[in-house]
């Protein structure tokens, strides 16, 4: 069902120096629910070194579930979820808050920390993890918020950013230690389209400048075929269909070509619930 | 008759043991909360913000709500007493009744309302906007570094809360009492020096207003902590704290009262 | 470390609480009088101490001396032994005697010392030996009855000025 990556062709990519096949990420047949409700069921992915691969799917569907998978913060109920090679399932508290420092998680609405400033949000976790004199991590902070264009707006709280200039913020937190692995929960949702276009772009370029791998949750085809090198759709718990931009466009799979084309009737069914209509509006053979 | 009876017995039971359920996971986070705290006490910056948060934003209130009392109590108890001829012992009366219950059991309500409401504001704001779960993956515990700070900021602004409180609570009564009234100023604080007495009564005031500060800072930081990531969630929460913390501190107050002031 | 204006506001509210305690302890609290750590203990036995609390105060012409350290019952005499603790600075002759009285009409209940004249002073362990029992209302007001029917006819007799 999971295919070994394959890769995009396309001219962006420009660290093919680094080994390819080389999985920063990998899901093997994870299952998770809660409850007694399977969210996920069977879930294999790799995530390569130097990628920016999407997982994508219809609202609800356990994409972000995968993210928290990776992240720790849950545990898998079957299946192995492994970064850098370690389960992380098997980490110990501390374990799991080193493999942390190397990660960095973009949250769906920047999650930035609502009493702190735009300057301190990102000298957070320079701040908890070094011991940097506060002229280093002065000019660290300025060169992060640089990349995301948001030097001029280091003095302003949270409440007054837009949400795209939110999201860049928490762009520039989630890069400030240097992950190797950036994770990015619904990065384009509610955002204009010309936040849009720059938050899309920042993915890409921080991912070719760090060498990091990245792995975007999200369900918005056209900001995320632009630049990923990989996609998988999930449906049901499951990955239905992976593979380049062009190849999942292409799909003649009625559940793929549906969701990429956004069609509102299709296998996935615009009624939710089941019964005939007709029965429900006491037009059907009674009983 | 029999399944109303038997919906209502469900009802009940599940209402109960949910509630146990709950206390549970309350001590589990309480325990939580006591074993990551060594960072608060290695960073004093985290805790003197806490303390800012708890207990210089109540400041205020507890300042003008022990004034007052300190007023009613003098007016009140001067009428009561002038009928029996003793309107000496007010101060006795005053400084008694804010030292041992007033002061530490109205202050831990005013506390609840101010610093409770806003620590579980706050945390539930924290966890639904996901910044709490935002710190754990950059690598910082959120109970070391947000959640035990503010447990132990709370826990110390308390004793001193209800010092202030008290203290202009006996200054209102001496305004009412001495300034206005006229009882003799010499009788009013030999009576009260003559009659509270340090352990037994002041200690023991600041004994109950710690364990009230704990108890409301552990309610406050669970219910923003369990509450449901919504507005409407964070809401119920911050209600919730404000019936929980009353009910727990008068509750206490009986237990703390039982235990000290009986006896001989 | 850096300074902020919160610093400040932390450090007038801890001082401002510290200020209160300290309020409380000395000026509205016995903390200054007699502590219960030192001090020389006495003991005395009353017939009936009425309503004699442990930590009320002992006063020697008005001045508080010292507290009741403890009161205990003898079950061999029937009396109560009273164990009180003076502060050190006060000395008192051997030949002290002490009395349960009470504060105004409604008051709390406090030993009264009245020194006597012995040379020898007392010390840690000694035993008061001449005391005088709490006036018990009921035992007044028989005593007072009794009186008054004895007194019969030569009432009018009775010294003025009462």
């Amino acid at each position: 069902m999971a295919p070994p990556a394959m890769h995009l062709q396309s001219g962006s990519v420009s660290l093919e120096h680094s080994v390819a096949s080389e999985s920063i990420v990998t899901l093997d047949q994870v299952a998770f629910g809660y409850d007694s409700r399977a969210v996920l069921s069977g879930i294999s992915l790799h995530i390569p070194r130097g990628k920016v691969v999407a997982v994508m799917g219809g609202s609800g569907c356990g994409k972000t579930t995968i993210l928290r998978l990776i992240g720790g913060q849950i545990k898998a109920s079957a299946g192995q979820v492994s970064v850098n090679g370690r389960d992380v399932a098997a980490l110990g508290h501390g374990d799991l808050y080193q493999m942390r420092r190397r990660m960095g998680m973009m949250f769906q609405f920047g999650a930035l920390f609502t009493d702190l400033s735009v300057y301190e949000n990102v000298a957070f976790p320079l701040r908890e993890h070094t011991r940097l004199p506060e002229s280093l991590i002065r000019d660290l902070v300025l060169m992060k918020l640089q990349a995301v264009g948001l030097r001029g707006a280091s003095a302003l709280m949270p409440a007054s950013l837009s949400g795209g200039m939110a999201r860049r913020v928490a762009l520039a937190r989630a890069i400030a230690i240097d992950p190797m692995l950036m994770l990015y929960d619904e990065p384009f949702t509610g955002l204009d389209p010309i936040s849009l276009r720059i938050i899309a772009d920042l993915i890409r370029e921080l991912n070719d400048a760090l060498g990091a791998a990245s792995v975007l949750v999200t369900h918005d085809v056209e900001a995320s075929f632009r630049i990923v090198d990989h996609v998988y759709i999930i449906a049901a718990g499951r990955v239905i269909a992976d593979g380049t931009p062009d190849q999942i466009r292409n799909s003649t799979d009625p559940q793929v070509h549906q969701f990429v084309h956004g069609e509102s009737d299709g296998p996935v069914r615009f009624h939710y619930g089941e019964g005939a209509y007709a029965a429900d509006l006491g037009l059907g053979p009674r009983p | 008759m029999i399944g109303a009876l038997d919906a209502g017995l469900r009802h009940v039971g599940s209402r109960v043991i949910g509630g146990i359920w709950k206390l549970g996971c309350a001590t589990r986070f309480s325990g939580t909360i006591l074993r990551r705290s060594g960072e608060t006490w290695r960073r004093p910056r985290l805790l003197l913000d806490q303390i800012h948060f708890t207990g210089v934003l109540s400041l205020i209130i507890i300042i003008v709500s022990g004034l007052f009392v300190g007023l009613v109590l003098g007016l009140q108890g001067y009428e009561t007493l002038k009928r029996y001829g003793s309107a000496e012992a007010l101060g006795t009366l005053v400084a008694l009744s804010l030292v041992r219950e007033l002061g530490p059991v109205v202050a831990a309500l005013l506390f609840a309302s101010r610093a409770g409401s806003a620590i579980t504001a706050r945390v539930g704001i924290m966890k639904s906007t996901e910044q709490l779960s935002a710190m754990e993956m950059m690598a910082v515990d959120p109970f070391a570094r947000v959640l035990a700070p503010v447990f132990w900021g709370g826990a110390i602004s308390m004793p001193l809360l209800a010092a202030i409180f008290s203290a202009f609570g006996v200054f209102g009564g001496y305004l009412i009492g001495v300034v206005l009234i006229g009882v003799d100023a010499g009788a009013f604080w030999s009576q009260m020096q003559g009659n509270v007495d340090f352990r037994d009564d002041v200690v023991n005031g600041l004994i109950k207003s710690a364990v009230f500060g704990v108890a409301v800072t552990l309610i406050a930081l669970f219910e923003g902590y369990d509450a449901p990531p919504t507005a409407e969630g964070v809401s119920y929460a911050v209600t919730r704290t404000v019936v929980t913390s009353a009910l727990a501190i008068l509750a206490l107050d009986f237990v703390l009262t039982a235990f000290m002031f009986t006896g001989v | 470390m850096k300074r902020t204006t919160a610093d400040l506001w932390v450090g007038i509210f801890v001082t401002s609480g510290l200020v209160a305690l300290l309020v409380l302890a000395l000026k509205v609290g016995n903390a200054t009088t007699v502590s219960a750590s030192d001090g020389y203990r006495v003991t005395a036995e009353f017939e009936n101490i009425g309503g004699l609390k442990p930590r009320a105060p002992v006063k020697s012409a008005g001045v508080v001396v010292g507290r009741v350290d403890a009161i205990a019952f003898d079950n061999k005499k029937f009396v109560a032994r009273v164990t009180l603790r003076l502060d050190r600075q006060f000395e008192f002759p051997v030949d002290t005697t002490a009395s349960i009285l009470t504060s105004g009409l409604l008051g709390e209940q406090y030993v009264g010392l009245d020194g006597g004249g012995d040379d020898k002073l007392l010390k840690e362990g000694d035993r008061l030996t001449m005391t005088q029992s709490a006036m018990v209302l009921e035992r007044m007001i028989g005593r007072f009855l009794y009186g008054k029917a004895s007194e019969g006819p030569t009432a009018e007799k009775a010294p003025a000025g009462k």
